[in-house]
């Protein structure tokens, strides 16, 4: 046992110690932090990035004038003169875009252009077709004698909110947010397994053409040396997944504390002005707004719960899968010759991650979804998105005891071709050869 | 020391080891003969516990072969090799410390040998900063920290440069005096020869031939001199008890047909010729394996 330690300890001081390693744990979230700067400032000064802009209108209907609004950026001009006078006019001036109305009669589309010497933005195009929209159906309204009373109580907002009817009385369900975070669960398990998993079989493969595997094992029993590497690189991930959560939640947080502060305001006040609504509407909106409705499930999440499926099936999955890398890499000379044995193993969880993106959140209960849950080898992934839909108690421990069950099977085939494997040169393998290895004394 | 006993070992295609039965003494150094591919790395493995044998079994220091004795052994592979890219002093410690060895006394070892072998400005170099000499060294002291009590060396001297392989020898004949039993494992026999008390030659996944060395060869004798000899010739003038097997300018081999002695050759010769040499033809391990091996066939 203390021997197993100290391959532990190696395997783990090694790689952590690697300046890939700290590279890579401290530039995510540092990656994370600039991508999330970034998005807030593109939403509260993203208009501002052009610089003021003015438009001349040039309108044609007679309905426009004065119903378009001027705002920190944007400045309307209206101009009484004739299309091709304004155009003249427009390329003297220092005005950046000219519009051109064209008179409104009862067609169903009508054609609005824009001229100007530089491409405008798709922003600025759709707000001004939203705006013309919205003019010319309150003008017909109002031509049918439709009063803007009851014009402003025409939208109504709708919120569903899903109740779960329990033995103890209603509770708030919360699909959307757990889905999210199951989802991203199930992205981390798919993705640790794969990063970490070849790792392991790297790590083999270097002590196998480094020779020294002969040495080790004169000390240690094969088993050990195996177990040791794949128990070493899963503590590297933890250790790595630990210090990104701690990071970002850290680095968010200052940079929420410095930006969000002061931006917030300004996020409200352009998405106000941008789409014209009062203050009124802004807070039904924000009331019964998907942000808003998210937020209320986030409290309503049994974080221990999902944080130990989390671990659990991470672990599970990864131990069951490394062992099968570490078996792979310890039956070739070389990294050119895993292909072959890869895909195997590389489909199963593949598949997995792609039925728990596109069927799971249709069908939470379906066949399908059930018994990939239930199979060991896309379980740590399926399972992991099912759990948002409160999956029932025995079915989730029949999910974990298999998936025990599966990576102490896969433990034990992978130690016996292992075994053999790293004493085999020159010899390209194939599959009957690894199941004659099983069987070996 | 170690009893091997009707070790037998098959693989899928072929059997590696067929009933293969010998003893090495306890402070005797051991040479394991026999060329490629006959099964001496197989025995090895078996001896080191990395794989097992289909039947037989080994005793050593009077119990069967266990874990426990791991840390008795220490194993130099014909195949070597480091971790590339870790620090030299800090893999010495590793290998020392899987081996058994507490922290503090690996280090107190490591460096001992570091400053024996002349390595103290290695200690935070890696492995793909040294030579392939320099790697060997290092291999050398990671095999025997842990002070073995039966050493295993496969190949040893392959990859070594005549200043270090001298090095190597005398750490090896040293350790040897200090009561270490060292089993050598090659192919290529003269090297060993003339170190190695006992031997036992494998061929062909059998043990053909074992036991001391000198014996061997005694009883490999086949009562043939070579004499040098100046001026005249024998002209024939040879009696019936000996035949000239060979014969050139100024050296020839004779062998005695009876039981006569050395003494009674010389005296026939003496009248006949002036000699400078006499000198009996011992078979060398080489040639007692060469003939084995076709007597077998």
């Amino acid at each position: 046992m203390n021997k197993i330690l100290l391959i532990i300890r190696r395997e783990y001081l090694s790689r952590v110690k690697k300046k890939s390693f700290i590279v890579l744990t401290f530039v995510v979230p540092l990656l994370i932090m600039i991508m999330y700067a970034g998005v807030i400032f593109l939403i509260a000064d993203g208009d501002k990035l052009s610089g003021p802009r003015s438009i001349v209108v040039v309108d044609e209907s007679g309905i426009f004038a004065n119903q378009f609004k001027n705002d920190a950026t944007t400045t309307y001009l209206y101009s009484t003169s004739d299309i091709e006078t304004a155009k003249e006019e427009f390329k003297n001036s220092k005005n950046d875009f000219l519009l051109q109305i064209p008179p409104i009669g009862e067609e169903k589309r009508i054609r609005v252009q824009i001229f100007s010497e530089k491409q405008p933005g798709i922003g600025l195009v759709s707000s001004i077709g939203d705006e013309i929209e919205n003019v010319i159906r309150d003008k017909k309204l109002l031509d049918a004698n439709i009063d803007t009373a009851i014009l402003n109580n025409l939208s109504t907002k709708v919120s569903v909110d899903t109740k779960k009817l329990t033995e103890d009385g209603e509770k708030d369900a919360s699909t959307i947010a757990t889905f999210g975070i199951g989802l991203v669960c199930a992205f981390l398990i798919y993705l640790f397994i794969f990063l970490y998993g070849v790792q392991v079989m790297r790590g083999v493969i270097e002590e196998k053409t480094n020779r020294i595997v002969e040495v080790i094992i004169s000390s240690v029993r094969p088993f050990q040396l195996m177990m040791g590497k794949i128990i070493g690189i899963a503590m590297v991930g933890l250790t790595q997944f630990l210090l990104w959560v701690i990071l970002s939640v850290a680095v968010t947080s200052v940079v929420g504390a410095v930006f969000v502060g002061g931006a917030e305001k300004n996020i409200i006040e352009n998405v106000q002005s941008s789409t014209g609504v009062t203050d009124a509407e802004m807070q039904a909106v924000q009331e019964t707004g998907v942000m808003e409705k998210v937020m209320k499930e986030l409290g309503t999440i049994n974080f221990p719960f999902i944080l130990g499926c989390f671990i659990f099936y991470f672990l599970g999955g990864y131990l069951m899968y490394s062992a099968l890398f570490a078996a792979i890499g310890s039956a070739v000379d070389n990294e050119t010759e895993t292909q072959q044995f890869m895909l195997p193993i590389t489909i199963p969880l593949i598949f997995a991650f792609i039925i728990s993106v596109n069927v799971v959140p249709n069908a939470p209960d379906s066949a399908l979804a059930f018994w990939l849950s239930i199979i060991p080898l896309t379980s740590p992934v399926v399972m992991m998105v099912r759990i948002a839909y409160e999956v029932p108690t025995w079915e989730l421990l029949l999910s974990m005891g298999l998936l025990i069950v599966g990576f102490v099977f896969t433990v034990w085939i992978a130690g016996r071709i292992y075994r053999t494997g790293i004493l085999m040169y020159g010899k390209k393998v194939t599959f009957k050869e690894l199941g004659k290895w099983l069987f070996y004394k | 020391m170690l009893k091997i006993k009707n070790i037998v070992k098959q693989y899928a295609q072929h059997k590696a080891l067929d009933d293969v039965s010998f003893e090495i003494e306890k402070g005797s150094i051991f040479g394991l003969l026999g060329p490629n591919g006959a099964g001496k790395t197989s025995l090895i493995r078996i001896i080191n516990q990395i794989t097992a044998p289909d039947s037989g079994e080994i005793i050593f220091q009077g119990e069967k072969l266990n874990p426990n004795h791991i840390s008795k052994i220490g194993y130099l592979p014909e195949e070597r090799g480091l971790y590339k890219k870790m620090e030299i002093g800090e893999q010495i410690l590793y290998l020392a410390r899987l081996k058994g060895l507490s922290s503090a006394d690996a280090t107190l070892k490591v460096k001992y040998w570091f400053e024996k072998l002349e390595m103290k400005d290695w200690w935070k170099k890696k492995v793909e900063e040294l030579s392939k000499g320099m790697q060997q060294k290092v291999q050398f002291v990671a095999t025997v920290l842990h002070e073995p009590e039966l050493l295993i060396l496969d190949e040893p001297f392959t990859g070594f440069d005549p200043v270090n392989a001298e090095i190597i020898t005398n750490e090896i004949l040293e350790l040897n005096k200090k009561g270490t039993t060292i089993i050598f494992s090659t192919h290529r026999m003269e090297s060993v020869e003339k170190l190695c008390d006992s031997i036992a030659l494998i061929h062909k996944s059998k043990k053909v031939l074992d036991g001391k060395v000198t014996e061997i060869r005694n009883s490999y004798r086949s009562q043939t001199y070579e004499i040098g000899f100046s001026a005249n010739s024998l002209n024939g003038n040879l009696p019936s008890d000996y035949s000239l097997v060979s014969t050139s300018n100024n050296k020839m081999t004779i062998k005695m047909n009876s039981n006569t002695s050395s003494n009674d050759l010389l005296k026939a010769l003496i009248p006949y010729v002036e000699i400078t040499s006499f000198e009996e033809i011992v078979p060398s391990i080489n040639d007692i394996f060469i003939q084995t091996v076709t007597e077998n066939n």
